[in-house]
């Protein structure tokens, strides 16, 4: 791999960040290199303490939080030592920081070039010279070829476009590091991968020491040279990322792996249970092993230390490399186990059928001319990127957006526009998961009463006569039914996400609605979620619309995919012959956009 | 489905923060901020005089007991007021009434408003601009004209004057709640309870009214404190309470004549009606910083959900 040559330009010893007031601490014993040139991915699920090791490496802590024990220097500076107004000094100019979020990042009252224009005069630039580095900044990340772009407001532009100026700005004063916080989370493929080439194409001209923040290993994969993979505040691996992703030796590495959906391959997504145990709480011994299908009764007395697995420079923090057990098979292998995509459809009455739908919000066509079917006991996905009409299609169907036009059978019968003019057995007959769990559980409810809201509007004056709905629910979501009496707060992302399907579950809808039921949700997630759906879909026998603008993941649950564009479709059939033989030029597009493992990784995987 | 699936392996997350009986939670976390306390006491010291007073008055409230207008004296602590009544015993007794309509008053007024607030934000289209431009008909009236204006229609009976009052309260809570109840309206979760085909009134009452805790909270001890502004208003210009009983807010207007031989007859319901408005202000000001602190705490968990630092959160 080429690694950076010469001193490493960042490193980071023995770094412990604790919350001021508990002393809890949120990471603990961190040490990372990283050499000029070098991209160095920090990969974790949320609550890895991945965004505070961030930070840390450009001196800050957030608020109620310190750096309580280690060292972070750049080129031999300590970071940590160094009075506030030194620091401000190397902010922005030596190091500097990109987060997740671009729209509230920059700033909404300022003009684009006024932005780029204040990092490099408040760091010594003159005003003629702080014009031309501008200029030359933003032709360097794509944004050249629209001189217009100076006078614009950050809400002018795609979130792309956004994040595109957001790295202008950090390149701009020619820094010696930068760390980038998960800064493609929330776009979609297209636009990610737009973003990322523009992220690798600087790091290698400018020679920077790059850290890479992510809870998504592929994009990692693709744009690191060395990894180091968080887990509850540890490194518990490291290593060039060929051999770390291409032969994991930490459990939970694996884990991390068997979760990434493939448009290549199909089969049953592997997700991982369970979420990190949270500052304050970890276990005495390694902090995965609570979740690690492979723990002994050592790992949860000591931690184990950080030690070589035997390939040059790779570190792994796990019992079984202490013991030489550890098994590095190629988990990238094709876990098929049967093909799920096959179509199973008996010539019957479908579930849904969707002719000629349009959809407008006021004035302004958003639908135009789609056709669906979904037949009893099968999946169709519907993929697309944002904006391309997908949630408007699902919402027509269930009854949320009003105004459109075409006709749309249930079971044969045409289906009123809105809720209220439909009958209650078809209300009940589809049910919708939302998006963002986070918002679609009422906070004041519990599980068990979020749960019992559908089924008491369903029962029809029958009363409910013991928990035993609720609870029957929750066991086919996979949930324990001790979350009973819980709020929505107390749970993980996938449990949320998990009670929001049980309570669709809980009144046995014919057709399930699925809108991006993942992207709210960390990879590893997202695989235990999709896998449960898989397995419901065919338990029992359910027809189901999925919704993701993640082409990867369809292969995993769907037999039939459309293809969306711009409010059309471009493109529909079995999901085997559009993935493997893309007829529209649009899907291709999103077929290429995916990230994915170099092919010399995966067959070094293989290789084991 | 042949077995149960296996309940995951998660180890139950630690549980910090119950929302059962968060208004309780809130109450007392305000109480013990110094603003809260000062303010709660000084509000309960007066409370406490106006329920306790009846019972311990030293002469009958209505009783001519000697020379008006006489200063303070051993026998008449606070001297006799203008036709010569004790004013101590006065007091004492003149606060219970006012309370009592004030609470009254507060509990239309945050009840309708609220109703009216959370209809108009969750039916929108016409039952919303038909609810809020009533609404701001009412408020270009200031509150105490409007409700001296319904008190001269509808009489000076205690308990109209108590709905009046309430009823000048609507606008104002209608405005503050729409407002809150609009944010809690475009939630998912209130779609995917409309989704079920629920009616439009158990969305409004089980899903909406629930996560307006916090400002139902300020609402009232703000209406409360303004209910006892405008009752004592309307008493002082005659059109409250009716003399001869005892109130607070008609002493102060009877007793102007008097202002130089005692003064106290004036001074003392005024002290009470300060220290009372005073103090519901600053409890309810420690209300909403406590509820803002704890949303905004929220909100950082929300965006943090998970990071690790969500137990650290400084409350």
């Amino acid at each position: 791999m080429t690694s950076g040559t010469g001193p490493p330009r960042l490193v980071v010893e023995g770094l412990t960040v604790r919350a001021m007031g508990s002393g809890a601490a949120i990471i603990e014993d961190v040490s990372v290199e990283v050499a000029a040139g070098e991209v160095l991915g920090v990969v974790g699920e949320s609550g890895s303490g991945k965004t505070t090791l961030g930070l840390a490496m450009v001196g800050h802590a957030r608020r109620g939080l310190e750096i309580a024990s280690g060292s972070v220097r750049l080129d031999g500076t300590g970071l940590s030592s160094l009075p506030a107004d030194e620091l401000r000094r190397l902010r922005g100019a030596a190091m500097t920081y990109i987060p997740q979020d671009p729209s509230s990042a920059l700033n909404p009252a300022l003009r684009v070039g006024g932005m780029l224009k204040e990092v490099l005069t408040a760091h010594g630039r003159t005003d003629a010279e702080a014009a031309a580095r501008v200029q030359e900044v933003l032709a360097e990340v794509g944004l050249g070829s629209r001189p217009e772009i100076l006078s614009v407001y950050p809400h002018q532009l795609s979130g792309g476009q956004q994040q595109r100026v957001a790295i202008a700005m950090a390149f701009a004063c020619r820094p010696r590091l930068i760390v980038l916080d998960e800064p493609t989370t929330g776009l979609d493929v297209t636009t990610q991968r737009m973003v990322l080439e523009t992220v690798a194409r600087m790091c290698a001209s400018y020679g920077v020491a790059a850290v890479y923040v992510s809870h998504d290993v592929v994009v990692v994969g693709e744009l690191s040279n060395r990894v180091a993979v968080v887990y509850s505040g540890r490194v518990v691996e490291t290593g060039a990322t060929a051999d770390v992703f291409g032969a994991p030796a930490h459990p939970y590495t694996q884990g991390l792996l068997r979760a990434v959906p493939s448009p290549e391959r199909s089969g049953r997504l592997v997700g991982m249970e369970g979420v990190p145990p949270r500052p304050g709480h970890r276990p005495p011994g390694c902090g995965f092993a609570p979740r690690c299908p492979l723990v002994i009764e050592r790992c949860t007395v000591a931690m184990p230390e950080l030690i070589p697995t035997g390939r040059a420079g790779q570190l792994a923090r796990c019992v079984l490399v202490e013991t030489g057990q550890a098994h590095t098979e190629g988990t990238l292998a094709p876990a098929v186990d049967k093909d799920l995509t096959k179509a199973a459809a008996p010539a019957t009455t479908p579930v849904l059928q969707v002719t000629g739908l349009g959809a407008s919000y006021g004035s302004n066509q958003v639908l135009s001319g789609i056709d669906l079917t979904v037949p009893p006991n099968s999946c169709v996905a519907i993929v697309g990127e944002s904006g391309s009409g997908k949630t408007t299609l699902a919402r027509c169907i269930a009854g949320l957006h009003m105004n459109w036009t075409g006709d749309v059978r249930y079971a044969g019968q045409p289906l009123p526009p809105g809720i209220r003019r439909r009958p209650k057995e078809v209300l009940r007959g589809i049910q919708y998961v939302f998006q963002n769990p986070y918002a679609s559980l009422n906070p004041r409810r519990t599980v068990g009463g979020l749960v019992a809201q559908p089924i008491q509007t369903f029962a029809e004056g029958r009363r409910v006569r013991d928990d035993s709905e609720i609870l029957d629910a929750l066991r086919a979501a996979a949930l324990s039914v001790e979350v009973v009496n819980r709020y929505p707060d107390q749970l993980s992302g996938g449990e949320r996400q998990r009670v929001a399907i049980a309570r669709t579950l809980a009144v046995s809808p014919r057709l399930l609605i699925c809108d991006e039921v993942t992207s709210a949700l960390d990879v590893s997630v997202q695989a235990a979620v999709v896998e449960l759906l898989r397995r419901l879909q065919h338990q029992r026998g359910l027809a189901m619309i999925f919704i993701t603008h993640n082409i990867a993941l369809i292969r995993s649950i769907a037999q039939q995919v459309l293809v969306m564009h711009n409010g059309q479709i471009v493109e529909s059939g079995a999901v085997a012959d559009v993935l493997d033989h893309p007829r529209a030029e649009y899907t291709r597009q999103l077929l290429d956009d995916v990230p994915k493992f170099s092919a010399a990784m995966t067959s070094s995987g293989d290789a084991q | 489905m042949t077995a149960p699936a296996p309940a995951p392996a998660v180890p139950a997350p630690a549980a910090p923060r119950i929302r059962r009986r968060e208004w309780l939670h809130i109450l007392t976390r305000a109480a013990r901020t110094p603003r809260g306390m000062v303010g709660l006491g000084l509000a309960l010291v007066v409370v406490l005089i106006a329920v306790i007073g009846p019972f311990v008055v030293s002469y009958p409230p209505l009783a001519f007991v000697t020379v008006p207008g006489s200063p303070p004296s051993a026998k008449f602590p606070l001297g006799s007021d203008i036709l010569g009544r004790d004013v101590l015993s006065r007091v004492l007794d003149g606060g219970w009434q006012l309370l009592l309509m004030a609470t009254g008053a507060m509990i239309i007024g945050v009840v309708l408003g609220t109703a009216a607030g959370i209809a108009a934000a969750q039916l929108r289209g016409w039952r919303d601009g038909l609810i809020m431009r009533t609404v701001d008909v009412i408020l270009a009236f200031p509150q105490l004209v409007f409700a001296l204006l319904l008190v001269s229609i509808l009489g000076p009976a205690r308990w109209l004057l108590v709905l009046a009052v309430g009823i000048s309260h609507v606008p104002q809570v209608a405005r503050v709640m729409r407002a809150a109840a609009l944010d809690v309206s475009e939630r998912d979760f209130v779609k995917a309870v409309e989704i079920t085909g629920v009616r439009q009134s158990k969305v409004m009452s089980g899903e909406i009214l629930p996560n307006l805790i916090t400002p139902l909270m300020v609402e009232t001890g703000l209406r409360l404190t303004y209910s006892i502004v405008i009752i004592t208003g309307l008493s002082f210009i005659g059109f409250g309470l009716q003399p001869p009983a005892p109130n607070w807010g008609y002493m102060i207007n009877e007793n102007r004549i008097i202002l130089t031989s005692n003064p106290w007859a004036v001074v003392a319901p005024a002290i009470l009606i300060a220290i009372l408005t005073v103090g519901l202000n600053l409890f309810t000001d420690a209300i909403a910083r406590v509820a803002l602190g704890i949303e905004r705490a929220e909100k950082i968990i929300a965006e943090a959900a998970g990071t690790g630092i969500v137990s650290e959160i400084p409350a």
